[in-house]
């Protein structure tokens, strides 16, 4: 039997790649010298579900995401790998949102699609590195959640058994649906884009996306619903402004700085298996490692 | 992130050929799939974007997936147990990535579950599969093989065996013989027809078969009894699902390592007649080669660009006496001349790709209607072009990433020799390029007619028409001056009559010919686009004009009497 998976996924300025002109005079990220992505992590949160769809035919996988209207790109990349569609939220008054302002906002886009059995997250975004979403959105939708997956082992009646990847080791857990999923980096990583699905779903945007080319084909395209970006605002959502973006954060950042490591002191280490070992023992506590 | 397709602008510029238009107009029979398969195009453009789109991808996966596996992959090598072939880890993991991004059957037809995308945006993903690890371009490229069922296999063959390598299985040609290698009409393998069961056996041996335990194969037979040349055979299909066939071994080769080179047995296997019986030789496997000929000129070009990449960027990295030894003009020299090479024979690839593209086109709209007198005209037009430049970029492309190959060990000086940089593995690899689907040797044979019918003359005078822009013009005017004295050898040779003169000449003047006409092509690309082909094309044209100095003066006083020096 299918099953309904709703993916939490989120555009990012590509941290990975940071140049010296990343980050602006005030401490805040310089977005234009940073490319916006795909969540890695959130990527490995797609292939898991993809696999669920793979081994249980009718199951449907949805992207959500919330961001300005651009962030339609993640819900098309998603597509482009064999997601059957997505919701972008997006609303002036969703910005600024901190982890918990964004965890309401999503929390109420899930209600308002209802019917899932799965939501599958990243285990974190790389631009705020909280890992705080995926389990707040559980709390507010009173839902199960098993965080740091790796694999899953599982999914039949109901149950679910996965793999989590946690300090020191692995540890299989079982869960009953519905359940939030965070999907750790050491998952399976995303399968590619498809030539097929690209070419099929390339001009799928939301309402408040410009497309020219969209406007071109629009003879063509009329009555191909599979196009259309479902688009919500917090009316949309029936959400509480309150709750939502700058003022539902409670999160305020103070000061931001650049942080240059520098090595202070040299330390000789032998190649003795003592000093080997000690050596590993201390990375390992100050989790320079593991 | 690495991408291939982003990080090589010239591949845009090709893809954006103006004969493009004409091209995906006659492949898509005026966009008619539209309705009904949701990934087709609705005009020109979207096409275009399409194959932009799909080229992105393509350039993700090598860059990503594909090239990081190589070196592994070459390492570790397909293994051979029980008559059965496990590919190297990393082969596997490229092969899973190509099939889940729908990269296979690119060129078949929608009905088939293919993108019917036409050759050129597809033998730019071979030249960027290629870059990436050259071997795995054959297990890639083989689906070139539908290609042919395509054209020969009746409508339920098509369906059953097309669609499946749409699916991601995988294909081999078996032609090669122990006794049957460039001269094929040897080739023994026996084909029996059971009267019983109305089906055919396959029994005998093949060797050197690229990706031998594919999952369908085509093989060359012998069907009539008591024949002893190409009119005895005819084609078969063999589905690995029906067994029969085992692998012998793998040989252990100098380069492209992960692709295994098989020797395979028949029992007793069951298969199919492909086409017609006694043209399996003289009409598939000719069409066969062709377009496998064109894909190993993708691979010299993807070999040459990953030669040239690797020159230079460890030329921009390594320093002696206090710099970079990019600084030095010994050291520039060779990159601009590996350059050059590259651009020059990537032009050539993509100008045949479309002329090839052209009249497979108008042959497969000849399959649903009577063309009109003027597309009968195009496709003749093509046709022969085709046939006359496929030799060209096959050869001359394949020794290009040769040379370019031993240029970028030269250019790591001893670090090159070691097995640390990967230059060491595109020198292996490159080397096969000039010897699979035809030595060099063989393409002259193939090229040599067009040179003495003045067949090339007739185009190298058409392109000297073209218009180019003003600081080209000095350029255009040597290759005029280059192209009277490759006439003159050619009229000094064909005076002569003597068929041995001819021969020992041949691949003189099929060089001058193909260098002249690469040149033309790169001073159009360099009106196009300068920024990416100007330099190479300064430096093309005058390579070329050493090269044909050097080859004219070589057949200038070439006498009759003088060939008695050179038999063995």
């Amino acid at each position: 039997m299918g099953l309904k998976i709703i993916v939490l996924a989120k555009q990012v300025p590509d941290t990975r790649n940071v140049g010296k002109d990343a980050m602006n005079a005030d401490g805040t990220i310089n977005r234009a010298a940073l490319p916006a992505i795909f969540n890695p992590e959130d990527l490995n949160a797609l292939e898991l579900a993809l696999r669920i769809k793979d081994n249980n035919p009718g199951t449907t996988v949805s992207i959500l995401t919330m961001g300005p209207a651009r962030a339609s790109e993640v819900i098309r990349e998603g597509m482009y790998r064999g997601a059957d569609n997505g919701y972008l939220l997006t609303d002036r008054a969703f910005a600024g949102a901190d982890t918990l302002a964004t965890s309401y906002a999503l929390a109420t886009a899930i209600k308002k699609i209802g019917g899932y059995d799965l939501i599958i997250g990243g285990r974190q975004a790389i631009d705020g590195d909280t890992a705080q979403v995926g389990p707040q959105v559980a709390e507010k939708l009173g839902l199960g959640q098993i965080t740091y997956t790796e694999e899953v082992l599982s999914l039949e009646n109901g149950k679910i058994t996965v793999r989590r990847h946690i300090d020191g080791g692995i540890e299989v857990v079982e869960g009953t649906l519905p359940l939030v999923l965070t999907v750790n980096g050491s998952a399976a990583p995303c399968r590619p884009r498809n030539a097929k699905l690209v070419q099929k779903f390339k001009y799928a945007t939301s309402k408040s996306e410009e497309n020219p080319a969209k406007e071109k084909y629009a003879e063509q395209l009329k009555g191909k619903d599979y196009l259309e970006i479902t688009e919500w605002s917090v009316a949309d959502v029936d959400g509480d402004t309150k709750q939502c973006g700058l003022s539902g954060s409670p999160t305020k950042v103070k000061k931001i700085e650049n942080i240059i490591f520098q090595a202070k002191e040299s330390k000789t280490i032998t190649g003795s298996d003592a000093d080997v070992e000690n050596l590993i023992i201390e990375l390992l506590n100050n989790h320079t490692i593991g | 992130m690495a991408n291939f397709y982003l990080d090589t602008p010239a591949l845009k510029h090709h893809l954006n050929h103006p004969l493009m238009k004409r091209i995906v107009e006659l492949k898509e029979r005026n966009y008619r799939d539209k309705d009904e398969y949701d990934y087709a195009p609705m005009d020109f453009e979207d096409a275009m974007d399409s194959y932009d789109r799909v080229l992105e991808i393509i350039g993700e996966i090598c860059g990503e997936i594909i090239a990081p596996n190589a070196e592994g992959v070459d390492h570790e090598g397909p293994v051979c147990a029980n008559g059965r072939v496990t590919y190297a880890s990393g082969t596997k993991a490229n092969l899973e990535a190509v099939t889940k991004a729908g990269l296979m059957g690119v060129a078949m037809p929608r009905r088939f579950g293919g993108l019917n995308f036409p050759n050129v945006p597809y033998m730019m993903a071979a030249d960027m599969v290629s870059r990436s690890d050259a071997g795995f371009e054959n297990l890639w490229g083989l689906q070139d093989c539908a290609e042919t069922l395509y054209e020969f296999g009746n409508e339920d063959q098509r369906m059953r065996y097309i669609t499946r390598v749409c699916q991601g299985e995988t294909m081999s040609m078996d032609l090669t013989e122990p006794d049957a290698g460039s001269d094929l009409q040897s080739v023994m393998l026996k084909a029996t027809y059971n009267e019983e069961d109305g089906c055919w056996y396959l029994n005998g041996v093949k060797r050197f078969i690229t990706n031998g335990d594919a999952d369908i194969h085509l093989v060359l037979a012998r069907s009539e009894e008591g024949t002893k040349d190409g009119r005895g055979l005819s084609m078969f299909i063999y589905d690995k699902r029906n067994g029969g066939v085992n692998v012998r071994r793998i040989e252990n080769k100098m380069g492209i390592k992960g692709s295994p080179t098989c020797e395979l047995v028949f029992k007793n296997a069951k298969a199919e007649l492909c086409g017609d019986r006694k043209l399996g030789l003289i009409k598939y496997v000719m069409a066969l080669m062709n377009g496998a000929r064109l894909g190993i000129a993708a691979q010299s070009v993807g070999l040459s660009q990953a030669a040239y990449n690797e020159a230079l960027s460890y030329a921009k990295d390594r320093k002696q006496f206090g710099k970079a030894i990019i600084e030095f003009p010994a050291v520039y020299e060779i990159l601009s001349l590996m350059k050059a090479k590259l651009d020059a024979s990537r032009s050539l690839l993509y100008e045949t790709t479309r002329f090839v593209d052209m009249y497979k086109a108008l042959d497969d709209i000849a399959k649903e209607r009577k063309l009109t007198p003027e597309e009968r005209q195009e496709q003749k037009l093509y046709s022969k072009l085709a046939d006359s430049f496929t030799p060209l970029a096959k050869g001359l492309g394949s020794e290009f990433a040769n040379q370019n190959a031993y240029d970028c060990i030269q250019v790591h000086g001893g670090s090159g020799f070691m097995k640390d940089y990967t230059c060491e593995r595109l020198y292996r690899d490159a080397r096969i390029t000039s010897i699979y689907e035809g030595t060099t040797q063989l393409q002259v044979v193939a090229a040599i007619r067009y040179v003495t019918t003045g067949a090339y003359l007739a185009k190298i005078k058409e392109y000297e028409t073209l218009e180019v822009s003003e600081d080209l013009k000095g350029l255009q005017k040597q290759l005029v001056e280059m192209a009277e004295k490759y006439a003159k050898a050619v009229e000094y040779v064909s005076e002569a009559k003597d068929q041995n003169l001819l021969d020992i000449c041949a691949r003189k003047m099929v060089e001058m010919a193909g260098y002249i006409i690469m040149a033309h092509l790169l001073l159009q690309d360099a009106t196009q686009s300068p920024e990416l082909f100007k330099t190479s094309a300064f430096v093309f044209v005058r390579y070329v004009r050493g090269e044909v100095e050097k080859n004219s003066s070589f057949i200038s006083d070439f006498k009759v009497e003088d060939l008695a020096n050179y038999v063995k």
